[in-house]
């Protein structure tokens, strides 16, 4: 049902993992719809994309949209990384299954989302950039459970 | 090929060679239309007879109660359709539980919006249904109750004897989609009131594309299938002949091996939920310990999707399945999971596995060990894990 290359970010996804003081993070999607995506960025003072990790919790498909979008913005500038849309992820993954395009679309949003966080922290605008509407980071600490 | 590790047998299960065997001949030689007036038609004919009398002696009915079907959807449908038909005169409401097959839950909701009221009565924590609430459900227009025998997700068996009784001191029909159970658990309508039951050949090592539905002398039931008079008239369409006969074989070894099978899975089913429950954390068992099918196991893994899971097994050869809303087609998880009280995000992580008599300790020491890595794998992955453990930490 994936393509090959969905499998091999699947199965070996590239730049899992979290970054330790982040310059942008952002989570987004819901748990109750089975997807969650979060992304870390360390940006440098150039607004270069140094580093990007990422966590999922979903399938195979938001998974390997994840582990690709984090490799098409690795190295870019913050402007260049808003051209990384979800057509842009699920070209590069040659393609998904209909019933999964909303996966890339999470990616998208997620890679939005920190960098959101990243241009609030700097006081920042980067052009074409809107306040992610899904973002679910818990950024309270003090949290009751 | 690699080796295969095959637990999926509520979804279909392997034909038995001697069921393919025995249908065989059906195809090439005695190929004539039961319904021919000819010679060369006969044993067709009397093969059909033959499995129908299997099948009725398997649940202490008669030979002219059965009435084969090309699935058991469509036995689910026959009976809830062509009742709701034949009794609307003496009401429009119908009583069922929140955890049957799709093909009992879309008929009502058809059903629904034809004029008939639909109880979906609620099930507990391990998804048995509360006679309390069935009894309260119970109106001067009720006509039929149905409620599956045992669960496909879950294997929960229901107290189908006390339905039935229920059912029979109010003068209400009572339907059981028996399709997960029959075959592997005993059942006897008259013992058990039953009035209908569905039933599948696939799901006891016998062919796809048949099953059958036992309708109670006396029922007042309409045709399905509109046609020639095969089936008494009620189930129009020339027999599948090789698949009829398939069942039959199919049935006669089901009840044969019964009992040996069902100590061989529960074994395989019991040891795989101890070892499972014993070295994953943060995992639950959906369904009962005890009351559930011999060879059905259901768990949840926290934090963790269930098709990234299945997918992984895959990659080890083992087949389960999963009630994610990924798999299922849909936004939410398996309407099951959600009766019996799990939250969506747990409900994403549900693993099925259910054996055969032809799998084997060493399989299920393979299956935990490549679980446990796995969950592993995708934990370290999930962010809700390290949300949790972060959490835990302070």
């Amino acid at each position: 049902m994936y393509t090959e290359k969905v499998m091999d970010h699947f199965e070996h996804p590239r730049n899992v993992g979290e970054i330790e003081n982040p310059s942008g993070m952002g989570t987004v999607g819901n748990a109750k719809c089975g997807d969650i995506m979060r992304i870390y960025l360390d940006i440098d003072e150039n607004q270069i994309i140094r580093d990007v990790k990422f966590k999922t919790f979903g399938c195979g498909a938001a998974v390997a949209t994840s582990s690709m979008a984090t490799e098409l913005v690795k190295g870019k500038s913050v402007t260049e990384a808003m051209t990384v849309t979800n057509q842009a992820v699920m070209e590069a993954l040659d393609g998904l299954p209909p019933v999964k395009v909303h996966c890339s679309l999470l990616a998208e949003e997620a890679i939005h989302a920190a960098l959101w966080d990243y241009a609030q922290k700097n006081g920042i605008e980067i052009e074409g950039l809107e306040q992610p509407k899904s973002d679910i980071s818990e950024h309270d600490e003090d949290e009751e459970y | 090929m690699r080796r295969i590790i095959y637990l999926d047998n509520a979804a279909t299960t392997r034909a038995r060679p001697e069921v393919a065997e025995a249908m065989l001949p059906y195809f090439t030689e005695y190929y004539g239309n039961p319904s021919s007036v000819y010679d060369f038609s006969t044993p067709a004919k009397k093969a059909v007879q033959e499995a129908r009398e299997i099948i009725a002696g398997s649940i202490g009915a008669q030979a002219r109660e059965i009435y084969f079907t090309g699935s058991g959807t469509e036995a689910d449908n026959w009976a809830l359709k062509a009742t709701a038909d034949a009794y609307r005169e003496k009401g429009n409401h119908i009583i069922t539980s929140k955890i049957e097959h799709h093909a009992i839950l879309h008929t009502c909701e058809y059903l629904e919006k034809h004029g008939f009221e639909v109880t979906y009565l609620d099930v507990d924590e391990n998804g048995v249904v509360k006679l309390e609430e069935l009894k309260k459900a119970i109106r001067p227009t009720t006509i039929l109750i149905s409620i599956m025998f045992a669960n496909n997700e879950i294997g929960t068996i229901q107290p189908i004897r006390a339905i039935g009784e229920l059912a029979r001191e109010h003068g209400i029909l009572f339907h059981t989609d028996a399709v997960q159970a029959y075959g592997h658990l005993p059942i006897q309508v008259d013992e058990l009131h039953i009035d209908m039951m569905s039933a599948s050949g696939h799901k006891i090592n016998g062919p796809k594309g048949v099953g059958f539905l036992y309708i109670r002398t006396g029922v007042k039931i309409r045709s399905f299938l509109h046609g020639g008079a095969q089936e008494r008239k009620r189930r129009a369409g020339t027999e599948n002949v090789p698949g009829i006969v398939g069942l039959g074989k199919a049935a006669q070894l089901a009840f044969a091996t019964m009992e040996e099978r069902a100590r061989h899975e529960s074994k395989l089913r019991d040891y795989l939920m101890d070892r499972v429950m014993e070295e994953i954390p943060y995992t639950r068992i959906n369904g009962g310990r005890t009351n559930r099918l011999p060879n059905n196991a259901n768990f949840a893994f926290q934090f963790i999707e269930g098709e990234s899971l299945l997918i992984m097994l895959d990659s080890k050869g083992i087949c389960g399945s999963s009630g994610s809303a990924c798999t299922s087609g849909s936004l939410d998880p398996s309407h099951v999971l959600l009766a019996i009280g799990l939250p969506h995000e747990i409900a994403h992580g549900s693993l099925r596995l259910t054996m055969s008599e032809e799998n084997t300790k060493e399989e299920m020491d393979f299956v935990v060990d490549s679980i446990r890595e796995i969950v592993e794998r995708l934990r370290n992955m999930s962010p809700l894990y390290e949300d949790f453990i972060k959490k835990q930490k302070r």
